[in-house]
Formats: C-alpha cells, sequence, structure tokens
C-alpha cells in the first residue's frame, strides 16, 4: 500500500470518526453564531449607535407619580429604582392575594355544594378562556374609571373611600410608645419558633402526631400583653378623611395600582385555582380512609396526610403561577401604572438608549424570575418527603 | 304463602328531586348557610348583568362598528376575499371531517398536502398582488381587527412548533455547545415578559439589520417573530418535558435495529413524546393566541386594539363595558372552542391510553 492510500485512509477515518463530526458540527454552529452577531453588532455601528450606560447619572426630567418620592431632577438610575419598587409591590401583594383567592376558588371547586362547586367553576372558565388585557382593559376603563367622584364617594365601614381617585384606607400608624412595644413584637416571633420546636421535638420523641401550628398562635399572647403595659397605645388608626378636594390621612391605592392589583389576582387565582384542585384530587381516597381507620382526627389528616402530599403536587406549577403574576405585571403599562416596565419606557424614550434599558429590564426580571424558583425550589425540597 | 315480598321503597328524602337537593345542597347546616348565600349572590349578579345588558348597555357601537372590529382596515370592496378564505376553510374542514371519520387511509396524505396549498392560496388570496390585478395588494401593515389576531394566532403556533422541536432536541442534545445556546434562549426567553420580546423586535431589531432590511419590516412581521420566538421556548419545555417521558429502551431499540440517531429521534422517540405532550402543547398555542392581544401596547389594532379605539370615538363616549365585553366574548368563544377540539383531539389520539 502506498504512502498516498494510506494517508488518505487515515483522513478518512477521521471524517467518518462521529467525534470529529461532532466537534466540527458544533464548531461550524459556533462560528455561525459568532458571525452573526458580529454582523449585527457592525449594523449597529454602522447607525452611528454607541453603547454606553453614562446616560444613568444624568436628570430624568420626567415626574413618576406613583411610589418612592420622585422628582425630575433626579437621575435615570433612580427613576428606574422607583418603577423596581413598584413592580415588587405588585408582585409581593399580587402573590399573597392570589393565593389566598385561588385556594379558596380551588377548594370552592370541589365542594360537595352544588352551587359553590358551579360558581368556582363558571368563575374559572371565563378568567382562563379571556386574555388577562382584556380584562385588565375591562376593569380599569370600565370599572374603576368609572367609579363616583370624590363627592359622591361610596363609603365602606373602616372607614374605606372608593372613588375615582382611587381607593382609600384606614392604616395603622405608630405612634411615640410603639419602640416600647417593639420588644414585644419581637419575642412573639422567638416564642413562636420556640413552640414550634419544643412540638417536633415532642412528636420526635413520642413518635406519635403532635398538631405544630395551632400551638404557635400562642405566642400572640406576647405582644396583646404588651399592648396593655405598654404607655398609651403603640398604633392609632389613620382614618382617611376629605378635605375640600383632597384626602387626607390614611393610605391609599391609585387607581392604576388597584387595577393592576386586583386585576392580576383575579386572573392568577382563577389558573391557581386549577393548580390546588388538581393537587388535591391527586392524593387518593385511600389516604384519607386509612388514616381515619387508624384514629386520626380530621385536622390531623388534613394536616399531616392530605397537605404533605397535595402540596408536593401542587407547588411546582405553582411557582410558574407565581412567576407568569410577576411577568403579567409588565401590562401595567396599558393602564398607565408605572411599574419597572412604564418607567422604563419612559427612559428609552427621553435618552434614546435602546439596548442599553432592554438589557436593564431584562436583567432585572430575570433576578426576578430567578429569585422566586430558588425560593420556591427551596420550599419545594423542604416539602418533599424522605425517599426510602 | 302467595303473598309477594313488599318491595320496599328508598326513603323520599334520598332519591329524586328532593334526594339531590338534600345531598348537593342541604347536606350539612353550613353547607344550607353556603348554598342560601350563593343563590342570593347569583341572583344579584344575574340581575346586575341581565339588566345592564338588556336596558343600560348602548349595544349600538358594537353593531354600527362590527365590520371594523372582524376585519379593521381592511378594504371594504375586498372583504369578498376574506368570506372566500373562510370558505375555503370551511370545506377544507368538511372533507378532514368525512376523511377521518371515514377512515380513508388513502385519502390522508392528499387531505393534508391540500391543506398546505390552501393555506398557501389563501394567505395569497388575503395579500394580493400588484396594483392592476383582480386581486390588489393589501399590504401586511393594513391587516387589523379579529382578522390580525387569528393571523398573529395562526402564524405564531405554526411557526414556533417546529422551532421549539428544535430547541427542545438542541436542550437534550449531547453536543455541549447546541445544549448551551438551547438552554440561554430557552431560559432568558422565559425569564422575562412577552411585552419585553415583542418591544426588542418592535424596537431593538432594527437596530441590527441594516437599514435596507429593517426599512421593508412592518411592525405586524416584527411582532410575528417576537411572538415566534417568545412561543417556541415554551414549546420546547412542554416537548422536553415528552422526550423525558420516553424511556430509554426505546432510544436503545431503535439504535440495535441499526437506525441512526436522527432516524431514532425522528421515527420512534419524536412522534411518541409529541403525542404524549399534545394536551400541554395545545394548552400553550391557546396562551398564544390569548396573548395575541398584547400586541395592542405596542400599537397594533388586533381586536382588542380596534375595541379600545372604537371608545374613542366622539360618538360612542362611555362605551368601555359593551365595547371590551363584547371583545372578551369573542375571545371567550374562540378559546373555548380551541379547548373543545383539543379535548376532542386528545380522545381520539388515545393520549393517556395504550
Amino acid at each position: 500500500m502506498s504512502a498516498i492510500a494510506v494517508a488518505r485512509q487515515r483522513t478518512l477515518r477521521v471524517l467518518r470518526d462521529e467525534r470529529f463530526l461532532r466537534a466540527l458540527g458544533q464548531a461550524v454552529f459556533a462560528i455561525a453564531v459568532v458571525l452573526f452577531v458580529a454582523w449585527c453588532l457592525s449594523n449597529y455601528r454602522d447607525r452611528g449607535l454607541t453603547f454606553t450606560f453614562r446616560f444613568l447619572r444624568e436628570e430624568a426630567s420626567f415626574d413618576l407619580a406613583e411610589g418612592m418620592a420622585f422628582s425630575p431632577v433626579d437621575p435615570y438610575w433612580k427613576a428606574f429604582i422607583v418603577g423596581l419598587l413598584n413592580t415588587i409591590k405588585v408582585a409581593f401583594f399580587g402573590i399573597i392575594m392570589a393565593t389566598i383567592l385561588g385556594t379558596v376558588t380551588g377548594v370552592a371547586r370541589l365542594s360537595r355544594n352544588w352551587l359553590i362547586s358551579n360558581i368556582a367553576g363558571v368563575y374559572i372558565e371565563i378568567i382562563r378562556n379571556t386574555p388577562v388585557l382584556v380584562q385588565l382593559f375591562f376593569l380599569y376603563f370600565a370599572v374603576i374609571l368609572k367609579f363616583p367622584s370624590l363627592e359622591d364617594r361610596i363609603v365602606l365601614p373602616g372607614p374605606i373611600f372608593i372613588s375615582i381617585r382611587g381607593i382609600n384606607l384606614t392604616w395603622p400608624r405608630p405612634t411615640e410608645s410603639f419602640a416600647y412595644w417593639l420588644p414585644f413584637l419581637i419575642g412573639a416571633v422567638i416564642v413562636a419558633v420556640g413552640i414550634y420546636a419544643w412540638r417536633v421535638l415532642l412528636e420526635r420523641r413520642t413518635r406519635r402526631p403532635v398538631s405544630r401550628l395551632p400551638w404557635t398562635f400562642i405566642a400572640l399572647a406576647v405582644p396583646l400583653l404588651g399592648w396593655f403595659l405598654v404607655p398609651g397605645n403603640p398604633l392609632y388608626p389613620d382614618r382617611p378623611a376629605v378635605e375640600g378636594l383632597k384626602v387626607v390621612g390614611g393610605t391609599s391605592l391609585s387607581p392604576e395600582f388597584a387595577a393592576i392589583l386586583f386585576g392580576l389576582v383575579i386572573y392568577t387565582a382563577a389558573f391557581i385555582a386549577e393548580v390546588v384542585r388538581a393537587g388535591i384530587m391527586a392524593v387518593p381516597r385511600g389516604q384519607t380512609e386509612a388514616a381515619r381507620a387508624q384514629g386520626f382526627t380530621e385536622m390531623q389528616i388534613l394536616q399531616l396526610v392530605i397537605l404533605p402530599q397535595a402540596l408536593r403536587i401542587i407547588i411546582p406549577p405553582l411557582i410558574s403561577q407565581y412567576l407568569n403574576l410577576t411577568k403579567n405585571s409588565s401590562l401595567a403599562i396599558a393602564i398607565a401604572f408605572l411599574d419597572l416596565y412604564a418607567v422604563s419606557s419612559t427612559m428609552l424614550n427621553q435618552s434614546g438608549r435602546v439596548v442599553e434599558v432592554f438589557l436593564m429590564i431584562m436583567a432585572a426580571y430575570l433576578s426576578m424570575s430567578l429569585t422566586i424558583s430558588v425560593l420556591m425550589n427551596y420550599v419545594n425540597r423542604r416539602l418533599a418527603p424522605v425517599e426510602r | 304463602m302467595t303473598t309477594a315480598t313488599e318491595v320496599m321503597k328508598p326513603p323520599r328524602t334520598e332519591v329524586g328531586v328532593l334526594g339531590w337537593l338534600k345531598k348537593n345542597l342541604f347536606g350539612t347546616w353550613y353547607d344550607a348557610l353556603l348554598t342560601v348565600g350563593s343563590v342570593a349572590f347569583i341572583s344579584v349578579v344575574l340581575y346586575g348583568v341581565t339588566n345592564w345588558a338588556l336596558t343600560g348597555a348602548k349595544w349600538g357601537v358594537v353593531t354600527t362598528n362590527i365590520k371594523v372590529f372582524m376585519v379593521g382596515r381592511y378594504p371594504y370592496s375586498e372583504i369578498w376575499r376574506i368570506w372566500a378564505s373562510i370558505g375555503l376553510f370551511a370545506v377544507m374542514a368538511a372533507i378532514t371531517g368525512v376523511v377521518w371519520r371515514l377512515n380513508i387511509a388513502r385519502a390522508r396524505r392528499a387531505v393534508t398536502i391540500s391543506w398546505i396549498v390552501v393555506s398557501l392560496l389563501t394567505v395569497v388570496l388575503l395579500a394580493g398582488f400588484g396594483e392592476n390585478t383582480p386581486i390588489p395588494r393589501v399590504p401586511l401593515a393594513i391587516w387589523s381587527g379579529l382578522m390580525l389576531t387569528l393571523t398573529l394566532g395562526i402564524v405564531g403556533i405554526v411557526a414556533s412548533f417546529p422551532i421549539g422541536v428544535l430547541l427542545a432536541l438542541g436542550r437534550r442534545s449531547n453536543l455541549p455547545v447546541i445544549k448551551v445556546f438551547s438552554t440561554m434562549f430557552i431560559e432568558i426567553v422565559r425569564g422575562v415578559p412577552l411585552i419585553t420580546v415583542l418591544f426588542i423586535a418592535m424596537l431593538m431589531l432594527p437596530l441590527f439589520l441594516p437599514a435596507s432590511i429593517s426599512g421593508r419590516l412592518s411592525n405586524v412581521l416584527r411582532v410575528m417573530v417576537g411572538m415566534t420566538l417568545f412561543s417556541a421556548a415554551y414549546v420546547a419545555e412542554n416537548v422536553r418535558g415528552g422526550l423525558q417521558a420516553i424511556p430509554k429502551g426505546q432510544y436503545e431499540a431503535g439504535r440495535a435495529v441499526g437506525l441512526n440517531e436522527a432516524y431514532v429521534m425522528a421515527l420512534i422517540v419524536l412522534p411518541q413524546a409529541l403525542r404524549a405532550m399534545i394536551p400541554a402543547i395545545v394548552g400553550q398555542f391557546i396562551s398564544l393566541y390569548k396573548d395575541t392581544s398584547l400586541v395592542v401596547i405596542v400599537g397594533l389594532l388586533d381586536l382588542l386594539g380596534i375595541a379600545k379605539a372604537v371608545t374613542g370615538q366622539t360618538e360612542w363616549i362611555g362605551t368601555q363595558k359593551e365595547v371590551f365585553a363584547f371583545a372578551g366574548v369573542i375571545y371567550f368563544i374562540t378559546c373555548s372552542a380551541l379547548s373543545y377540539a383539543s379535548r376532542r383531539l386528545e380522545k381520539q389520539l388515545g393520549v393517556g391510553e395504550r
């Protein structure tokens, strides 16, 4: 065999080697991606565009009416923070309220009561089969913006004022003696943790199911006791009142905030309801019956048998509903609530820094998504049963 | 003894209307309380809604503008083209139904091919050619109303499916470069709201393309690209779930009979994975269809965009309730139809059965 033939055969062997083909394919793909990105960047440069975050320190020269105090002379980065905090506010309260409403609806859907179950069913179907933006538009333009003027406001007990200016609530505010009461609040947390730990230990030692959560409520006695020991009242109710054309006192939800918060809660709760229902239904009936046969009380069955198993199924889809709620809060821009996204798009229009602002938006949403998944995955791991 | 044994009837309170009422509404005292409360709630809501719908509401805003809602700025002289397209689709649907019902195996391929042909034909019919032809050009940029909503939905669904499958395969691949690329794409897209993706497609994309190309991209086209890529990331995750559910033995058996990796994927693993994931993928498509309403935020006139524009007409001030309720009902009907169809499909393909 000639040297050439040997060399050719060796080349052929290399060419037919799967490992070589894999490496080659990946290299070609990587080069193609790099070339494409380079092409994009050169087009970007050809337009005479630059890339810098220096504009963040410049004066924003627009006003923000929602959230943290902000004036037009403040820099852009502060505007971004205001928007971010507004988004977090919506996401935080939204997640809590949607979880409560969703759980109640999900349990109602499973109720033996035909009417209750069907009311929940109709609510879930209507909400799930229409876009969230249509619901938001309806809530904001057709309901909240049609609220009566401040003069003809609706007054609910509390007092709560509902008017075109938004919702005004009574709000507890600390007085001077609050500082004396604070140690009692911290004490309550310590006592609650202590009681919980004691109950867990008791359960381990006696090897018998022991109820834990109801017992921790004993800790509430500590701040209650403190309330009477502290001179004066540590909190007083700050009630809203109308003075001329303004509402003073209390705390207020702007119409936009109310619309985005309630809109997202109503929407997400319908999805959470389905998640909860599926989770509960996935626990076999035999589990309940077996626990009852062993003499567990109904409360113990729920706490020790049904919930641990149902939660395991519920938590992963619940995480994605929380993520959806957070991401959907960006729809606030459609109803002029100044969330992260709306503020950023004003920044973008004023400064013309399209790419920079978008990178900031994406970074903010990605880190929020990541935070929620990490937190919830931690909860999920804690709840996971110990495998044999 | 000839007397027939007396048949004992069930207690009156356990059967019939009374029994049903007792079992389902008045089982316990709190059940009864809940029932009474619900009846009061339902009557208040029903009374309020019917009273408004029959006496208070100005439905004129919907009936006057119905054409605008449906086709928006599509020229009225050309509306026959839309009717013709609907007709074509209806005929195709009927034929498909008959072929599938009668189980004519030979006709199936023909039906599939003619679906593709008809779809292309419809696109040509709706978009048209140049000026002086029987079907003048209607640029994509002026498509609006329900027509735009449906177009965005259909294009998004059709285009995002293959991309999603490719991304899923890429993420499961053992080639590190491709795996990292797919994973990053999927995770980044899924981590940000659709709105950002749409705005990136609208504002940022043109900056990275030469002026000659970006000048020709209409807003509708840009949005289509954005929606497709967004949806593809979610489809990819669904498909990945399906791929994970396929036992390893299937791959190994495929390799053992001498198929190479590509064939194993295309002929053995993917078909099973897709079948298992139909409910999830259809659910994703329904949510994509609902998400098309977000294009109103980037200034496109889809059904919701038209609805918002209609509420701004001076003669129909203050009709937001009617208009948005109408838009909601249309979305509700189309979404319910889609989910009904998906349940039928699941049953027919025997998902979950073996």
